[in-house]
């Protein structure tokens, strides 16, 4: 812990040199950088685990520790192998996540773009010196795709009913939550996979073969999924 | 209400249990016997091994050792996987749960005595029958063709040694040679796939020998993803690529293995390699067990028994079902409501109504990937489509590449869920 304050305290230093400055970019054209990652990461005061760990203090800190998100066997191998999020490893598992941790299940492409990566990270760093500082604004989720009645959210899913609809969805997604080229979904929030399910359902989301899989779930049966792959 | 429900089931079958106990002792568990590995029986093996939870005694027959998938194969061929990876063999069924894999071929099924006869000798008792024996070719249609002239006009239609032949054949052509495709009638297995094959033959063609031309024999006067594969043929193989459909005599084709020629209505084309894919039917198993219409055999919608001996399912290929076109991610699909249907007529399980869908991707070029695919339910005439989608001509590249990238998933998950 010691360390980690001296770390973070090093770079606030550092951070006010003008050269370094630049190499963390600008964290206003950050935010906007970091809409593309609202959909799964919360920041800020009151963020939560979502599809994504939340991202208060990444800085300085180790690998896969954030209590209560289940991580891919590769980044919780990598975090108890010594690796600690700073500019340098944040930068490289950005730019490309597979090529950075191989069963990442991070469902992201990776932005080559080192300008915007840079001003991503200035952003992030904000969440980053110590709780005391970070911000009293909003957590930075969206505000949810698609407005659900709060019955149709507090629909409890049946786990059996959704292991055998779930036989569907593992013609594509790996069980072990893998996601070569299609999104692993185990371990989600059953809200958010409802939300998305029912984003697909109405067409609000693009992809072609999830609105065919979505739109013929009735809202009992998305309830059973989301049970279902929560619970993995 | 539904767990009280669930309580009361589970004390029932427990109570059933009890009391029959000494016949099972008789009579020993519920014997399924699924012929065929593939895309529809290993799936159906593996589920109803995992979902019986060794309440049913399943056992898989496949001559093969290590299964090469149809689906990638083409991929094989443009140069885009190895063999290897997309080989597959049955030991994690067999370790992880409890199928008893047997390499041997079916040779007879006796449907009175629910019996099957394997070509070693052995006969296996079932109580009920899973056939998924894929496709075997019509006799006779290509004349001048049959299995005996595979080696000098590969089918390359079942992976594996075929699949390494025609790559090596392609790969020899002489500079500026001519590769030929016979393509097969309507219905046969994976309707995009010949067409991807002709793409994944021009990108290998282009690397290597880029003043070779590529001829397509034809029956059918149009094909699926037609506007999709023509789009990437103009643009990815610009005046390598010939089709000749049924208005120019695709329709009347012979061949001669010997002189390597193939005769389109009378004209005789020299060529120095032909892909002869000929029109297809059940694999012979079915007719064997006189399960067969015609070149297939009838399936209930609702379950994928047979509409003939509701003790066998028949999936995938072979089946004639209704609307689902004939691939493997339709027989993993069929597979999943036929392994519900058969744990519950042998155990006490629930039936839910069958849902089916499916969804080929193809691969046209280096990262440009298409796709089509559909939703499907079942009602009492045949499995029906509900909804369906197409990629669109015109797409940007990385769609395109999202897309292939998605078929790599796609992959990665169908044969995880066929193997374990």
């Amino acid at each position: 812990m010691g360390k980690v304050r001296i770390a973070a305290a090093l770079a606030s230093c550092v951070i006010s040199g003008s050269a370094i400055a630049a190499e963390f970019g600008d964290a206003e054209r950050g935010a906007e950088v970091f809409s593309e990652c609202k959909s799964c990461h919360q920041v800020g005061q009151g963020a939560r685990n979502r599809v994504g760990p939340q991202l208060n203090g990444i800085f300085g800190r180790q690998a896969a520790a954030v209590e209560g998100f289940k991580y891919s066997d590769s980044l919780v191998r990598m975090g108890h192998d010594g690796l600690v999020w700073t500019l340098d490893t944040l930068d490289a598992y950005i730019e490309n996540p597979k090529a950075f941790a191989s069963r990442t299940r991070m469902n992201y492409r990776g932005l080559d773009d080192a300008e915007k990566r840079a001003d991503l990270l200035a952003f992030l760093r904000i969440y980053s010196d110590n709780p005391a500082n970070i911000p009293e604004a909003a957590p930075t989720a969206n505000a949810p795709e698609v407005d659900l009645p709060p019955e149709v959210l507090a629909l409890q899913g049946d786990v059996a009913y959704g292991e055998y609809l779930s036989s569907e969805c593992l013609t594509c997604h790996l069980i072990d939550g893998d996601n070569e080229g299609i999104p692993g979904i185990i371990g989600w929030p059953a809200e958010d996979f409802v939300i998305a399910m029912h984003a697909y359902k109405r067409k609000l989301r693009p992809h072609p073969v999830m609105q065919m899989m979505a739109g013929r779930l009735a809202d009992e049966e998305i309830a059973a999924l989301a049970a279902y792959f929560e619970g993995l | 209400m539904k767990l009280n429900r669930r309580h009361f089931m589970g004390a029932a079958a427990g109570a059933t249990a009890a009391m029959s106990a000494p016949m099972v002792m008789a009579s020993g568990k519920p014997r399924v016997v699924v012929i065929g590995g593939g895309a529809g029986g290993a799936t159906a093996a593996r589920y109803i091994a995992k979902d019986s939870q060794g309440a049913i005694d399943v056992t898989l027959v496949d001559p093969t050792r290590t299964y090469y998938t149809c689906f990638f194969s083409n991929l094989y061929l443009g140069g885009f996987r190895t063999l290897e990876s997309i080989g597959h063999t049955y030991g994690k069924l067999a370790a992880e749960y409890g199928i008893n894999v047997v390499h041997d071929w079916a040779v007879g099924v006796d449907r009175a005595a629910k019996t099957v006869t394997l070509a070693g000798g052995a006969m296996l008792h079932y109580d009920r029958l899973v056939l998924s024996p894929g496709i075997d070719f019509v006799d006779g249609a290509v004349p001048g063709w049959d299995v005996t002239k595979q080696n000098k006009m590969p089918h390359a239609y079942k992976a594996g040694s075929q699949s390494e032949l025609l790559k090596a054949q392609i790969e020899a052509m002489p500079q500026g040679g001519r590769y030929a495709m016979i393509a097969p009638p309507n219905p046969y297995r994976c309707p995009p796939g010949p067409y991807e094959r002709v793409s994944m033959v021009a990108h290998r063609l282009k690397e290597i020998n880029p003043t070779a031309k590529i001829m397509v024999v034809d029956p059918k006067p149009k094909f699926s993803k037609e506007g999709l594969f023509r789009e990437a043929w103009n643009n990815h193989y610009a005046g390598m690529i010939e089709w000749i459909g049924p208005d120019f005599g695709g329709d009347k084709v012979t061949v001669d293995a010997d002189a390597m020629t193939v005769n389109i209505d009378g004209t005789v084309e020299k060529v120095d390699v032909c892909n002869v894919i000929p029109a297809m039917k059940a694999g012979r198993i079915c007719e064997i067990a006189g399960i067969t219409d015609g070149n297939w055999a009838p399936v209930s919608a609702h379950t994928m028994a047979s509409r003939v001996d509701e003790n066998i399912h028949v999936l995938g290929d072979a089946s004639a079902q209704g609307d689902m076109p004939k691939s493997g991610f339709s027989a993993n699909s069929q597979a999943k409501v036929a392994a519900m249907a058969v744990r519950a007529a042998l155990t006490d399980s629930k039936l839910f109504p069958a849902k089916y869908s499916n969804t080929c991707w193809s691969l046209v070029g280096t990262d440009d990937g298409i796709k089509v695919g559909a939703s499907y339910e079942g009602t009492d005439e045949k499995i029906a489509k509900v909804d369906g989608f197409i990629s669109k001509t015109g797409e940007d590249a990385e769609l395109r590449k999202a897309t292939y990238e998605e078929s790599i998933g796609w992959y990665a998950g169908i044969t995880s869920d066929m193997f374990g």
